[in-house]
């Protein structure tokens, strides 16, 4: 119950690009189309799924205090805290796992490389991907909960921006004041998007939900509000 | 002299990085719920930036092409690591609420995009010039959101109560979707205003 809580959590109620903020970058630019937002979210998903528990282990295995004495057995680097550290390695490995990812991705399944392999080099920048890092860092979880939050909150992005990029098809054609248009309304629409996000935040997780009916009826409720975000801005 | 004024002033108003450019605007949003975060993040970012763009553009005729991007984030992130060490040493309450948009800054678009777009091209000079213009119009902008949100949301600034104490406050303001639709606001007042012409969607 506990994974099922932090992914609904990570997904809805703190979504990390509506209400962290990360990933705006690639998110406003990358929206204009459904197909390329949906691309982008694919391989999000996929390198927060693989970035988050390598940097776990980097972070139990080499950084932490006294984390090398653990397994060199050396007695004098007990007292060796390389933390400070932790953000020059986090994204040393997320830009070589990226590069990495987008070789064997090119070499195994050509045909998922031409729909993602123009978007992996993107991924590098994406603060949602060294975002969801340092949260981990911050908030120390364990592995499990370490693979379960990379996967749901690159789910959670995926979502948003899949949302935001079917919204500005949508209104492609409304009569919005010439100011606005392109970026300002991308803006406005996240906003309204976050409000709707807001609405879960009224869940109480920490309790003991009833058995299997409550993430049925959250994934309704994702649906209606993104309906009413629709309508209002069609 | 001249192009070192434009340099510094252009990104402060027409050129700027958040409105026109749409770079950094992840931590822009997320740190502007009170004003001190908000000087503290933009004290950051400039300093961060400064650093950058006069190593980098030291080293311009020294990076090979293809590892520049590599060059340019470890310069990055050596220098995000001073500014949170100097920060958890100097300011730890501040850096407890910024939590983990100072590391961020390693991914903050500015920082590299300016080390990409000028500091790979230009003097040192002219440079620090670039990173303290754009860094101010970063700041402007974060100034002016963190100002809007802290005044209607909880009646103070800076920590000082500006409206009476019988303001009930705005729940709204301090939540996150109001950074993005005073931001939309902003890009719209700008884009009405400003001589500049900007792309279409």
């Amino acid at each position: 119950m506990d994974y099922i809580n932090l992914a609904l959590k990570a997904i809805f109620v703190e979504n990390i690009l509506l209400a962290f903020f990360l990933g705006m970058c690639s998110y406003l630019s990358q929206s204009k189309k459904v197909e390329s937002a949906t691309g982008l979210g694919f391989a999000v998903v996929f390198v927060l799924t693989l970035s988050c528990p390598m940097n776990w282990a980097i972070k139990e295995f080499l950084l932490n205090k006294g984390a090398l004495a653990s397994w060199t057995k050396i007695a004098a680097l007990q007292s060796v805290d390389l933390s400070f550290l932790s953000f020059i390695c986090y994204i040393a490995v997320i830009a070589a796992l990226v590069q990495l990812v987008e070789m064997v991705i090119d070499r195994f399944f050509p045909a998922l490389y031409t729909t993602l392999g123009i978007f992996l080099p993107l991924i590098t920048v994406n603060c949602s991907i060294l975002g969801a890092s340092l949260f981990m860092h911050e908030r120390s979880y364990d592995l499990t909960h370490t693979i379960v939050f990379g996967f749901s909150s690159g789910l959670g992005w995926f979502l948003a921006i899949v949302a935001l990029a079917a919204i500005r098809k949508k209104i492609r054609y409304s009569n919005i004041p010439e100011g606005m248009r392109g970026l300002g309304m991308a803006f406005t629409v996240t906003g309204l998007m976050a409000i709707g996000f807001l609405g879960f935040s009224g869940i109480d997780l920490d309790k003991e939900p009833a058995p299997k009916a409550a993430p049925v009826a959250e994934i309704e409720a994702d649906v209606v509000a993104e309906a009413v975000d629709l309508e209002e801005d069609a | 002299m001249a192009k070192a004024k434009t340099i510094i002033l252009d990104p402060l108003s027409d050129d700027n990085p958040i409105t026109y450019q749409v770079l950094g605007v992840c931590s822009a949003l997320a740190v502007t719920v009170q004003v001190q975060t908000a000087f503290v993040m933009c004290i950051a970012l400039t300093l961060v930036l400064a650093g950058s763009n006069l190593v980098i553009s030291l080293m311009r005729n020294m990076i090979p092409s293809r590892i520049r991007m590599i060059v340019e984030l470890s310069v990055i992130a050596t220098l995000v690591i001073l500014v949170d060490q100097v920060l958890k040493a100097t300011a730890y309450d501040v850096s407890k609420q910024l939590s983990v948009f100072v590391g961020l800054i390693i991914t903050n678009c500015i920082v590299m995009g300016r080390a990409e777009a000028f500091a790979m091209q230009n003097n040192a000079r002219d440079s620090i010039l670039d990173a303290v213009g754009n860094g101010g119009g970063y700041s402007i902008i974060l100034i002016l959101v963190a100002t809007l949100r802290e005044i209607i949301g909880s009646g103070t600034w800076y920590g000082f109560r500006v409206l009476p104490a019988s303001y009930p406050g705005n729940g709204l303001m301090v939540l996150a979707p109001s950074a993005f639709l005073i931001i939309g606001l902003m890009i719209w007042a700008q884009r009405t205003w400003m001589t500049k012409k900007f792309e279409e969607d």
